[in-house]
């Protein structure tokens, strides 16, 4: 009999919570780059609304957390499991934010805004999306080899977040009815470029989960 | 694959910010190389090399039989009481080896106090139980007796609790404050090493943080060597903790090391409560 069946019963529960907090939080900026594109305002306003619904599964993952350390007072790594859980549930949390705060870009660019090529901002998006899936995959399977390859794809998020940003810049330089429609776009590529920073860190709480030491995946 | 992905992420751009240097050194008092301890037949202890430290607290923990408590005994010779045992190997105090024949029980003793796991209080008064052993040594003088009853009782941090009840009998004491008194007893002769075998497995749990807290604190005074079930304790109060598993140390290191990242797969089962 495994003496610690109930603790890992437990770990695994909360676990499976993080696993639904991230495909919220995964669905959620995907709706919000939807509403982005094709200018639909009541999405927008859905993934602002259904925000709540992830902040309080982040509590519920904390508050369970919380009690599993009081209840089984964990060490070494099994403390690590719980204390990345967390750290991990808060990042997918912040990704969720980032959903909400594009979602009211897209509210204040509004529906008659000039139209403008989201080429390499789509690109950010979905290499972004595709982190965030591979990084919470890593974490589940426990796979360094997967989390490190995660990670090095955030150097490619940082590139076109360059391209994007300098891209917009010079259509407001050549078009000036655009200036408005690109002050919010440079924010929402300054979001997304977060968002994969915080796939970053969840590959290195899978590290240091694993080791026990702390790793810079991506300097 | 992973350790090698590990090594390449060392190598690389990759920092390591949790590196810490390695600390000085400590001077040792007690020095054990390549101690066998037997039962009769039994192999209690299997070639135990540990090294410990002045003015630190060293826990030892490990399920039940696996020669803690028979270790800790033959850090003062306790375990010579045994009949049929038998060692062999080096245990040096002070760069002598109390397992030398010229090496007295009685002096050793003097230097090495020890606390029980269940409190043992002579059936006197507070003030004779902790007077029993200096007036062993021959001090008579009331004023040096009263000093060092004050002294004890003050560094065993249960002075001001007793102070105005000297001369009634430690037993009307609670066990937590039996326990301290024992401790203070063991301070009245002023030894180097205080030895405690479980000591607070008999108590409630304010009196078990109040024994932790004094074990702090004498740690600037003495070097302390204690054997606990207790994990938590373990990691609360030691600075280094040995891992002991079928009569052999498993891992031996910074408290903080064993009980975050143990080396070893057995002491993290153990520690993480997955047997003993």
């Amino acid at each position: 009999m495994n003496v610690r069946e109930r603790f890992e019963l437990a770990l695994m529960g909360i676990q499976h919570q993080l696993t639904e907090l991230s495909d919220l939080s995964i669905e959620a900026l995907e709706q919000a780059f939807t509403a982005l594109e094709n200018r639909d305002l009541e999405l927008a306003l859905n993934v602002i609304e259904d925000d709540m619904h992830i902040n309080r599964l982040e509590e519920m993952i904390n508050d369970q957390a919380i009690l599993l350390i009081t209840r089984q007072q964990p060490v070494a790594k099994d403390l690590r499991q719980l204390m990345v859980i967390v750290k991990a549930a808060s990042d997918m949390e912040r990704v969720a934010d980032y959903a909400v705060d594009i979602a009211k870009e897209t509210i204040r660019i509004g529906e008659n805004a000039p139209t403008v090529d989201l080429t390499h901002l789509r690109d950010m998006h979905q290499k972004t999306v595709t982190m965030l899936r591979s990084s919470v995959e890593a974490f589940v399977e426990r796979d360094m080899i997967k989390a490190k390859d995660v990670a090095q794809l955030d150097d490619e998020v940082d590139e076109l977040y360059g391209v994007t940003v300098r891209e917009l810049l010079e259509l407001s330089v050549a078009d000036s009815s655009c200036i408005k429609v690109v002050s919010h776009l440079s924010f929402v590529s300054r979001f997304l470029e977060r968002c994969a920073d915080h796939s970053t860190n969840i590959c290195e709480h899978l590290f240091y989960l694993v080791k026990g030491e702390h790793y810079e995946l991506n300097n | 694959m992973v350790q090698l992905a590990v090594q390449e992420v060392k190598k690389g751009k990759i920092l390591e910010v949790n590196g810490t240097p390695a600390a000085a050194p400590k001077k040792t008092v007690y020095d054990t190389i390549g101690l066998d301890l037997w039962y009769g037949e039994h192999h209690a202890l299997k070639n135990i090399d540990l090294a410990i430290a002045e003015n630190e607290v060293t826990a030892i923990i490990g399920p039940s039989g696996c020669g803690k408590s028979t270790y800790l005994k033959t850090l003062n010779r306790m375990v010579e009481l045994v009949p049929v045992v038998r060692t062999s190997g080096v245990i040096n105090y002070r760069g002598r080896n109390i397992l030398d024949r010229n090496y007295t029980v009685e002096e050793l003793r003097t230097k090495v106090g020890m606390v029980f796991q269940k409190p043992n209080p002579f059936p006197k008064s507070i003030y004779d139980n902790i007077a029993y052993g200096p007036r062993i040594h021959g001090i008579k003088n009331k004023k040096i007796l009263d000093e060092i009853v004050e002294k004890s009782l003050r560094g065993a941090a249960i002075w001001d609790e007793v102070k105005d009840r000297l001369h009634e009998n430690a037993y009307g004491l609670s066990g937590g404050q039996q326990q301290r008194i024992c401790i203070a007893r063991c301070l009245a002769i002023e030894p180097d090493v205080i030895l405690m075998d479980e000591p607070t497995s008999a108590l409630d749990p304010i009196s078990t943080l109040k024994v932790e807290e004094l074990v702090q604190e004498l740690k600037d005074n003495y070097s302390i060597v204690i054997v606990t079930h207790n994990m938590q304790q373990a990691a609360r109060i030691s600075d280094k903790t040995a891992f002991f598993l079928n009569g052999e140390v498993i891992e031996f290191d910074n408290t903080d090391h064993i009980f975050s990242t143990p080396s070893d797969k057995r002491t993290e089962d153990y520690i993480s409560g997955r047997f003993g």
